[in-house]
C-alpha cells in the first residue's frame, strides 16, 4: 500500500517534469521523482517493530565478537540507507547543475519560460 | 548582498561557531554514531550560508576566499583517493581497510577504532563542506548581466 | 601483467581531482598531466585484451562487497573508450584554446572517461547506477560548456531528460533488489535462474529498458540528442557519440539482458522493434539537415539502431532456441558495428570541429570548395564518410554484411531489406556532405581559410588509419579470436557466462 504511494508521487513528478511550463517547476518535478525513488529504496529495509542497525554495548559480546541475534532479527535492514545516501548526494549534485544552468538561461534569454526558448529547431 | 540587522549579526557571530563545532562532531564520531562525512560536510557549509546572510558576501569573500575553498575541494578529494591507493599499497586490495586488520584495530565502541574510516569519513567532510560553500556562494553572489556573464568557468560544481 | 582493475576508474579520478587546482598560468603541464592520464588508460586497456577476472573492491567478497569484473565484453568498450578519448584529448589541446577555464573542462573530461569506466566493469547494478550518474552529470556540465544560449538551452534540455532516465533506472534498481534481496549481479542472475521473472522483474526490466534506451538515443526516447550533441565542443560531441551512449545506453541495456535477467522472445522482439525504428527514423530525419553537425548527431541515432538490431537479432534466436551460430553472428555485427561506429563517428566530429575552427561556420550551404585550402581534413573526411556509408574496404562495409547476412540467416527477410536500403540512404546523405563542403565552388568569405595542423591533424590521422585498420579485426582470424570473440562469447553464453557465476 505505501510502495502504491510512492509510486503515485513518482507519477505527479513525471508530470510536473513533463507538462509544465517554467524552467524552475520543471526542475522541481525532477526533484520530486528522485526523492520518490528514495523514499521507496528506503522502505524496502523496514522491518514492523525493528530497531535502527545501529550496534550498542548491550547486544555485543566484546569476548567472541558476536552480535546478539534478538538485535540481528529486529533491526532494520541497512543496506538500502547506504543506497539511499548515495543517491541523495548525486542528486544534490544535479540538482546545483541544473539550478545554475537555469539561472545562466535566464540571463541570457530573460525568461523562464521553455515556449520561448526555442531557437534549435529542425 | 548585504547584511542584516545588528541583533542577527551578534547573536549569529556567536552561533556560528557552536555550528562548526557540531559539524566537526558529526563527522569524528561518524563511526559510532549516525551522520559520518557527508551530514557533518553540510553541517560546516552551512555554517558558512549563515554566515553569509546575516553579514553579506563581500565578509565571507575575506573570511574564505573562493580560490581557498576550491583548493580545499581538491585537497579533500585527493587525500580521500590517497587513502584508496594506500590501502591497496599496504594492505592488498584497493580501499582495504588496513589500519584496522594490521596497525591500529582499537576498541570497538572508541573513537579510535574503526581504521581508515574516521579519516576517509574526515576528508569527505572537508571536501562536502568546501564543495556545498562554493555552490551556495557561487549559485547567490555571482551576479550575471542579461549582456553577458560577470564570472567564466564551469556551470556549477558537483561535489 | 594483471592491472588492478580500480586503477582504470581511480586515476582519471585523481586527476580529475587535482587539475582544477592549476591556475591559469599552469595550463600546459594540466593539459600534458591529462593527455598522459588518458594514454596510460588505453595502454591498460590494450594490455588487458584476453583476460577475465572479478576484483573484489577492499577485500569483502562477494555478497557483502562490490566487485569488479573484468571479461571480453568489457574489455573490448575499455579499449573503444581508450582510443576514443586520446584522440579527443589530443584534439583538444588546440581547439579548446578559443573557450576559458581549460583547466576544468580536462577535469570534466576525466571525470566522464572515470564513469564510463566505472559503469564498464562494474559488476554490481547500484555501482552501475553511480558511474552512470558520474559520467551523465560530466557531460551535462561539458555540453553547455561554452555558455552562449543555444548551448544553455541545449544542455538544460538534456539535463532533463537524463534525469529522468536516471530516476527510471534507479526505480529499477529498487525493485530488482526487492524482489532478489542482493545488488550484485552475480547473485542476481542466480535467483532469477531459479524463481523465474516475476511482474514486479518484468516491470524493473521495462523501466531498464526506458532509461538505458533513453542515454542510448533510441528512437522514442531520441529527442535530446540532435540539440545536445552539435552543441557541445567538437571534442565532446565526438566523445558523447563515439562512447557515451554506447557505454552507458547500449552496454548496459546488453549487459542486463543477457547476462542478468536472460533473453526471452518479448524481449528480442521490443530490441529489434526499437533498432529498426532509430535505424529508419533516424537516417531519413537525417538527409534533410544542413547543418552539419546536426546531420551527424542524426546518423548516431540510425547506426544506434544498426548495432540494437543486431544485438536484438541475437537475442531472439538465442530464446527461440534456434542455431546459436546465427545468433553469435548476428552479436559480432552488432558489437563490430558498436566499435567501429565509436570510431568513425568520433572522426567525424572531429573533422566537422577543424572545419569549424577554420571557417567559423556549420552550415553546409555556406561552405564549398575547400579541397584545395583543406587537404587534410578533406582526406579525413572522406574516410570517414566511407566508412559511415558502407563502401569496401573500411571498417562500416564488414559490420553492415556480417549484419544483413545474420538477419537473412536468421530468417528476417524484411529485416535485411530495410538495412541495406538504410545504408544506402546513408551513403546519398554523406555525398550531400562531400559534395556541399569540399568539392564545388569557394565562397568569396572562405578564401583566407588554412587547415589546421598539429595535434589537431595528428589525431585525426590516428583514427583515419584505425578505420582502416580495424577491418583487419574481421579479415583475420587470430584478431578476431582474440578481441571480438570473447566479446560475443559473454553475450551468446548468457546467464552461464563466467561472469554471471558467483566466483569462490
Amino acid at each position: 500500500m505505501a510502495y502504491a504511494l510512492c509510486f503515485l508521487l513518482f507519477m505527479i513528478g513525471l508530470y510536473c517534469a513533463v507538462v509544465k511550463k517554467n524552467m524552475v517547476k520543471i526542475v522541481l518535478g525532477i526533484m520530486i521523482m528522485e526523492y520518490a525513488v528514495n523514499l521507496f529504496l528506503i522502505m524496502l529495509g523496514y522491518v514492523s517493530g525493528g530497531v535502527a542497525p545501529i550496534i550498542d554495548r548491550a547486544s555485543y559480546d566484546a569476548q567472541t565478537g558476536t552480535i546478539a541475534t534478538q538485535f540481528l532479527s529486529a533491526s532494520v535492514d541497512p543496506l538500502p540507507q547506504a543506497l539511499v545516501l548515495t543517491s541523495i548526494v548525486i542528486s544534490l549534485g544535479s540538482l546545483a547543475l541544473m539550478i545554475s544552468i537555469c539561472i545562466r538561461t535566464y540571463s541570457k534569454y530573460g525568461t523562464f519560460d521553455i515556449t520561448e526558448i526555442r531557437r534549435l529547431r529542425g | 548582498m548585504s547584511g542584516m540587522t545588528v541583533i542577527v549579526k551578534t547573536v549569529s557571530s556567536w552561533v556560528k561557531v557552536l555550528i562548526f563545532l557540531f559539524g566537526i562532531y558529526i563527522i569524528l564520531f561518524g563511526h559510532l554514531t549516525p551522520g559520518g562525512g557527508f551530514a557533518g560536510g553540510v553541517i560546516l557549509a552551512s555554517s558558512y550560508v549563515l554566515l553569509m546572510l546575516a553579514f553579506g558576501k563581500s565578509l565571507v569573500q575575506k573570511n574564505l576566499p573562493t580560490l581557498i575553498a576550491s583548493k580545499l575541494d581538491c585537497l579533500g578529494a585527493f587525500l580521500f583517493a590517497v587513502i584508496g591507493v594506500l590501502g591497496l599499497v599496504f594492505g592488498g586490495t584497493f580501499f582495504a581497510n588496513f589500519l584496522y586488520q594490521k596497525y591500529l584495530p582499537g576498541q570497538p565502541f572508541d573513537l579510535v577504532s574503526g581504521g581508515t574510516i574516521p579519516l576517509s569519513n574526515i576528508a569527505i567532510g572537508i571536501k562536502v563542506g568546501a564543495s556545498l560553500f562554493l555552490v551556495i556562494f557561487a549559485l547567490a553572489a555571482f551576479r550575471y548581466d542579461t549582456a553577458g556573464p560577470d564570472e567564466s568557468g564551469t556551470a556549477g560544481q558537483k561535489e | 601483467m594483471n592491472v588492478p582493475l580500480p586503477m582504470f576508474v581511480a586515476i582519471p579520478l585523481v586527476a580529475a581531482f587535482i587539475l582544477p587546482a592549476f591556475g591559469k598560468g599552469l595550463k600546459s603541464v594540466a593539459t600534458l598531466l591529462a593527455n598522459l592520464v588518458v594514454l596510460c588508460l588505453l595502454a591498460m586497456a590494450v594490455m588487458s585484451i584476453g583476460q577475465s577476472r572479478v576484483y573484489e573492491v577492499g577485500g569483502w567478497s562477494i555478497p557483502l562487497g562490490i566487485s569488479l569484473v573484468l571479461d571480453g565484453l568489457s574489455v573490448l568498450l575499455l579499449t573503444a573508450i581508450g582510443v576514443v578519448s586520446a584522440a579527443a584529448m589530443l584534439f583538444s589541446t588546440r581547439y579548446m584554446e578559443q573557450y576559458t577555464a581549460k583547466p576544468k573542462y580536462l577535469s570534466l573530461f576525466l571525470l566522464m572517461v572515470a564513469g564510463m569506466n566505472g559503469v564498464v566493469l562494474s559488476g554490481d547494478i547500484f555501482n552501475l547506477y553511480v558511474f552512470l550518474e558520474i559520467a551523465s552529470i560530466a557531460s551535462y556540465a561539458l555540453v553547455g560548456f561554452g555558455c552562449e544560449h543555444e548551448e544553455l538551452e541545449a544542455s538544460f534540455k538534456y539535463m532533463v531528460l537524463g534525469s529522468v532516465a536516471s530516476a527510471f533506472v534507479l526505480f529499477g534498481v529498487a525493485l530488482v533488489y526487492a524482489n532478489t534481496g542482493s545488488l550484485n549481479m552475480s547473485q542476481i542472475s542466480q535467483t532469477i535462474g531459479q524463481a523465474g521473472v516475476n511482474v514486479g522483474l518484468a516491470f524493473a526490466l521495462s523501466l531498464f529498458v526506458a532509461g538505458f534506451g533513453l542515454k542510448a538515443a533510441l528512437v522514442p526516447f531520441h529527442a535530446w540528442l540532435p540539440d545536445a550533441h552539435p552543441s557541445a565542443p567538437a571534442p565532446i560531441s565526438a566523445m558523447l557519440s563515439g562512447v557515451l551512449i554506447k557505454a552507458l545506453g547500449v552496454y548496459a541495456l546488453a549487459r542486463l539482458i543477457f547476462n542478468v535477467f536472460g533473453v526471452s522472445v518479448p524481449v528480442g522482439w521490443v530490441l529489434i522493434g526499437l533498432g529498426v525504428a532509430s535505424m529508419v527514423i533516424g537516417v531519413f530525419l537525417a538527409v534533410g539537415q544542413w547543418d552539419f553537425k546536426r546531420l551527424l548527431a542524426y546518423h548516431s541515432i540510425s547506426q544506434m539502431g544498426y548495432v540494437v538490431m543486431g544485438i536484438g537479432i541475437g537475442a531472439l534466436i538465442l530464446a527461440r532456441g534456434g542455431n546459436p551460430l546465427w545468433a553469435s553472428l548476428a552479436i559480432l555485427g552488432g558489437l563490430f558495428h558498436l566499435v567501429n561506429h565509436a570510431v568513425f563517428k568520433s572522426l567525424l566530429f572531429l573533422t566537422s570541429g577543424s572545419v569549424e575552427m577554420a571557417t567559423g561556420t556549420r552550415q553546409l550551404k555556406q561552405m564549398g570548395g575547400l579541397v584545395e585550402r583543406m587537404p587534410y581534413t578533406r582526406t579525413t573526411c572522406a574516410v570517414a564518410s566511407a566508412s559511415i556509408a558502407g563502401v569496401p574496404p573500411f571498417n562500416g562495409f564488414w559490420s553492415k554484411l556480417i549484419l544483413v547476412v545474420a538477419a537473412v540467416q536468421g530468417g528476417f527477410y524484411v529485416l535485411a531489406a530495410v538495412t541495406v536500403l538504410v545504408s544506402l540512404v546513408t551513403l546519398l546523405s554523406f555525398l550531400k556532405v562531400q559534395r556541399y563542403i569540399f568539392l564545388g565552388e569557394l565562397p568569396a568569405q572562405l578564401e583566407g581559410t588554412r587547415d589546421n595542423g598539429g595535434s589537431m591533424l595528428a589525431a585525426m590521422a590516428f583514427l583515419a588509419v584505425l578505420c582502416l585498420a580495424m577491418s583487419l579485426l574481421v579479415l583475420v582470424p587470430s584478431l578476431r579470436e582474440a578481441v571480438l570473440q570473447p566479446a560475443v562469447e559473454v553475450l551468446v553464453k548468457g546467464v552461464s557466462s563466467p561472469m554471471a557465476v558467483v566466483s569462490r
